[in-house]
């Protein structure tokens, strides 16, 4: 007879304790307790899944698979447009690993929870600190979700009708965002940008903002690259209306750029993935979300937010959830969401990453990205036909870069750089702008030595010359 | 005795000393030479003008910092955490190793498909497999968690009565009063009104009240089952029966899934849309509020509908690709594909446990519930309400309202004293029609001895808050802080949501740190 299969992870399935346990219940077959299950739907069948596998075949078969890819480690690569390769300190990995903070669930109960309630007040307080903002949530699904929420957030708060955006954003958060605002029958508006300077049309942004509109959002840096440096005059415009002004950032960028506290923002929303998380496939991210200190935004805002509070008996700081009458297992329908579980433990990693740079690593983050930046779009200059930048602007991490002039379709030559050189080149834009033409999406990061730079440069220019 | 540990860790910015610096970024010369002429280049408008105000500490203080935190917290590595609802089973270790892995830390998502077939290839697979789970047609992978999974799943009806002419009229979606929060808010997101409908003397859905309820405004049901009590709506027949004759669509909240894997399918009940919460069937870890998963599986009529881009296999070219051909798809919910180091860990554990293991655990979960049901029935105090004699699922929701009427000792302090034992405490005061709830599930992951320490657990405190009701009304004692005044958390006068604001107005004066 073969021996029954004990499962490692179900201790109760030997024999002897499922037995005992069936006779202390007064049952004598476990089916009993799905009696009351309609017979018309039981499953007659068994699931069609595989065997159990043991640990040692799991890993084989997985890592068999996994192989398959080729990562950021083999094939060097200029992606990013929302997703983007940073180092990750192995303090950061060691950190979230613990299985404390790993196996924990959503801390309602503070007492037993300190560790991680303090862990996300003071990523909440870093994430205020790196936006000169008042107030942080400790985290939505991701820059996406985060933009509809605080669209969501702005119509609560001045009941209006209309959100602007620019028309240079992430074609995933742009349709992200008219899936969150949709069922409210906001219209979403998109104000133009100037062709040779890539910066917001502040005459078509003046044109299309009004007393309809519940708030006018800008990305700086913005999703093709360049910085945005109007923002003063986009607040200006914004508040002279009566709008709420939604600021989405790249948090690596302000250890360098203007806080968007600074010039204005009312709520901050961005990706904080950079901040210590791997790319992971592009999830899970990490959505920032920030406002300011007023008592009917905060009333508003989405998501979980942990306060410092005292034992009740004082004399000792601690931790809670706090305004849990915002959300959604006390307020039901009412709630300012529906989020419940978010991405706490990517919160933890940003946390650790922001306290192990500190001011100062922040700042050399930003240095470094701004220099390797200008150094790549200066060398790519320099091949025949290629424009790099495509606008006359200055960037953060990311650039355009076109070649219109080459002949060359960015699909083919981006084809052509991972086959021949091992090489993923920029995300293709083409068709997200077609008044581009033919545009690349190109992300240099402190992980790029100069070398990779000019590796990617010298295999872009013998494609280039072949053709001719 | 379990005692947790107390640091008095301070809160990060007293930490460090100025000029210290955790990490070391890569900095060749040529770049460090070149960054003040570049960022020169800079307009005062929108240039930074001071350093960000973060603390500055050494690598080492950093990681003490924080494990030093972690000590302060607990988590299903250490003990019993019978959370109701939250399903906090073990998770393996195996899952997070694979998860580590470069070949999905260091995968970009916008990567030529030549390069991720590998992660295609288990993304594909793993749909299947809770498309088989759950009885549906196509699963969409891409929800982060299972509230994303109820909003999008809301969207498809709506999207679905749309495309059928009749989203102006079908406006009103119907949950029943034991609902978990997340239902009637995903439904108010996808801007439908929220009916509810009550239980009935067995805890179950009022048929006669969803009958009256259901109307030609209606546009679904939002149902869990076995539903908050634990209990199977064993005329769930009848109920998916009447709201698809009135024109609606029926929800499946996943969230209690554990207890029927491989016994009844939601797809097979009549259920439209089913939502999974990979972070508490599949085992993959919570982190301590996320990130979880929620793939969503629909029906064959619902499919068109279902987010771009889908994972697809193209049996010719053997090649596995995203599509984004659906020209009536809701469009995107969140950037890129989903959670996948979160569905990657729900891939291995599903391996790991096979179609029979998923079974397994799910009636061990149950005969678990069920085994503590009789033992703390006989405890004083306590109660079960609703159907006693009807056999729970993977839950059992227990009620401290005679106790409370007998000692004044709430069922918040019973959760309370609990944690002082060395175990996380059960959900309190849900589901919202049970007075001074205690909901408990234990999972399959517990062993038997351990549940006779939680009977016995409760076995004292009952008598405690016979003997001594200030004892209960006073805990927790062993854990790092007391109890925590949470009503200062949240008022206006005394809150403190950052270390900005604190130091704004400094009104959280005892501040030890």
């Amino acid at each position: 007879m073969p021996k029954a299969h004990v499962h490692p992870y179900i201790p109760n399935a030997i024999p002897k304790t499922k037995n005992e346990m069936m006779k202390e219940i007064g049952i004598k077959n476990i089916d009993e307790l799905y009696a009351d299950v309609p017979k018309e739907f039981k499953l007659r069948r068994k699931l069609k899944l595989p065997k159990p596998m043991s640990e040692h075949d799991v890993r084989n078969h997985v890592e068999t698979l996994l192989r398959k890819n080729k990562s950021s480690r083999d094939t060097p690569s200029f992606l990013g447009a929302g997703c983007w390769s940073h180092y990750v300190p192995a303090a950061v990995d060691n950190i979230v690993q613990r299985t404390e903070f790993l196996t924990s669930y959503t801390p309602y109960q503070p007492e037993i929870s300190q560790g991680m309630l303090q862990a996300m007040f003071e990523y909440q307080s870093l994430i205020c600190e790196l936006t000169a903002m008042d107030v942080a949530n400790s985290s939505m699904y991701d820059w996406a979700s985060a933009l509809g929420e605080a669209a969501r957030m702005a119509v609560r708060i001045n009941n209006r009708t209309e959100v602007v955006v620019p028309k240079i954003i992430h074609p995933d958060r742009n349709a992200t965002l008219q899936t969150y605002v949709e069922p409210l029958k906001l219209k979403i508006k998109s104000v133009d940008y100037n062709p040779e300077i890539g910066q917001l049309s502040l005459e078509n942004l003046k044109h299309q903002v009004s007393e309809k509109t519940a708030a006018v959002y800008v990305e700086n840096p913005s999703y093709l690259g360049f910085i945005e440096t109007q923002v003063e005059e986009i607040a200006e415009i914004t508040h002279d209306r009566g709008a709420l002004f939604i600021v989405g950032v790249d948090p690596t960028s302000l250890g360098v750029l203007k806080l968007p506290g600074e010039y204005g923002a009312d709520i901050v929303v961005g990706e904080g993935q950079p901040l210590g998380n791997h790319l992971n496939y592009g999830g899970p991210l990490l959505g920032l979300f920030v406002c300011r200190g007023e008592m009917e935004l905060i009333r508003q805002m989405p998501g979980r937010v942990i306060g410092m509070t005292t034992t009740l008996k004082g004399g000792k700081t601690g931790f809670c959830m706090a305004l849990q009458t915002r959300e959604q297992h006390i307020r039901r329908e009412r709630a300012t969401s529906n989020i419940c579980t978010n991405e706490a433990l990517c919160a933890l990693a940003s946390a650790a990453y922001l306290a192990l740079l500190g001011p100062q690593g922040l700042r050399e983050l930003g240095e470094a990205m701004m220099t390797k930046t200008q150094y790549a779009m200066q060398q790519l200059a320099k091949i025949k036909g290629v424009k790099a930048p495509l606008f006359k602007a200055l960037h953060f991490k990311e650039f355009t870069v076109n070649f219109d002039k080459t002949g060359k379709k960015v699909q083919a030559m981006n084809q052509t750089l991972l086959k021949k050189y091992g090489i993923h080149g920029g995300k293709n834009v083409s068709k997200e702008f077609p008044e581009l033409g033919q545009t690349a999406l190109y992300c240099v990061t402190e992980t790029h030595s100069l070398d990779d730079v000019d590796k990617l440069v010298r295999a872009l220019q013998s494609i280039l010359e072949k053709k001719r | 005795m379990f005692r947790q540990a107390s640091w008095n860790e301070p809160v990060i910015f007293n930490l460090g000393s100025r000029g210290r610096r955790g990490f070391s970024l890569p900095s060749p010369e040529e770049v460090s030479r070149r960054a003040e002429e570049v960022l020169d280049q800079l307009p005062k408008a929108i240039k930074r003008t001071k350093p960000p105000n973060l603390p500055e500490l050494s690598e080492a203080e950093v990681v003490r910092h924080f494990t030093r935190l972690s000590q302060m917290n607990y988590g299903v590595d250490l003990g019993f955490y019978p959370l109701g609802s939250c399903t906090m089973k073990y998770n393996p270790k195996i899952d997070d190793l694979l998860a580590g892995g470069a070949g999905i830390t260091e995968i970009h998502p916008d990567q030529d498909e030549s390069t991720v077939q590998g992660v295609l290839e288990i993304l594909h697979t793993l749909s299947l497999w809770l498309a088989e789970i759950t009885g549906t047609a196509e699963v969409c992978l891409q929800p982060s968690a299972g509230a994303h999974g109820e909003l999008l799943g809301a969207l498809i009806m709506r999207a679905c009565h749309k495309h059928n002419g009749n989203s102006e009229k079908r406006t009103e979606l119907i949950v029943p009063d034991s609902a978990h929060g997340t239902n009637p808010a995903s439904g108010t997101m996808a801007g439908f009104k929220i009916v509810v409908v009550p239980s009935n003397q067995n805890g179950c859905v009022d048929l006669k009240a969803l009958k009256t309820a259901v109307s030609e405004r209606t546009a679904g049901l939002m149902l869990t089952n076995p539903n908050t009590l634990g209990i199977f709506e064993e005329e769930i027949a009848e109920i998916a029966e009447t709201v698809h004759e009135a024109g609606g669509l029926l929800y499946y909240d996943g969230a209690n899934l554990n207890a029927i894997l491989g016994k009844i399918r939601p797809g097979d009940m009549g259920f439209d849309i089913v939502h999974v919460n990979i972070h508490k069937t599949f085992g993959t870890p919570h982190g301590g509020g996320g990130p979880g998963a929620g793939p969503i599986g629909v029906c064959k009529e619902l499919a068109k509908f279902l987010p771009v881009p889908q994972i697809a296999f193209d049996k010719k070219r053997k090649h596995y690709f995203w599509d984004y051909n659906k020209p009536e798809s809701i469009g995107k919910i969140r950037s890129f594909y989903g959670n996948i180091a979160v569905l990657l860990r729900a891939y291995g554990y599903i391996l790991s446990m096979g179609g029979e293991g998923l079974e397994e655990a799910a009636e061990i979960s149950v005969l678990n519930a069920n085994y503590l049901v009789k033992k703390l029935k006989e405890i004083r105090g306590f109660e079960l309400p609703y159907a006693e004699r009807r056999p729970r699922k993977h839950e059992c929701v227990f009620s401290g309202k005679p106790m409370f009427k007998e000692t004044g000792v709430r069922a918040a302090d019973v959760a309370k004293r609990i944690l002082d034992y060395g175990m996380h405490s059960p959900t309190t005061y849900f589901p919202l029609i049970v007075e001074e709830a205690l909901m408990i599930e234990p999972t399959e992951s517990v062993e038997k001895e351990e549940l006779d320490r939680f009977v016995e657990v409760l076995k004292k405190i009952s008598s405690e808050a016979y003997t001594n009701p200030d004892l209960l009304k006073n805990a927790p004692y062993n854990t790092a802080v007391a109890r925590l005044d949470e009503v200062k958390a949240s008022h206006p006068k005394t809150m403190a949501l950052s270390w900005r604001m604190h130091q704004k107005r400094n009104v959280i004066k005892d501040a030890a740190p």
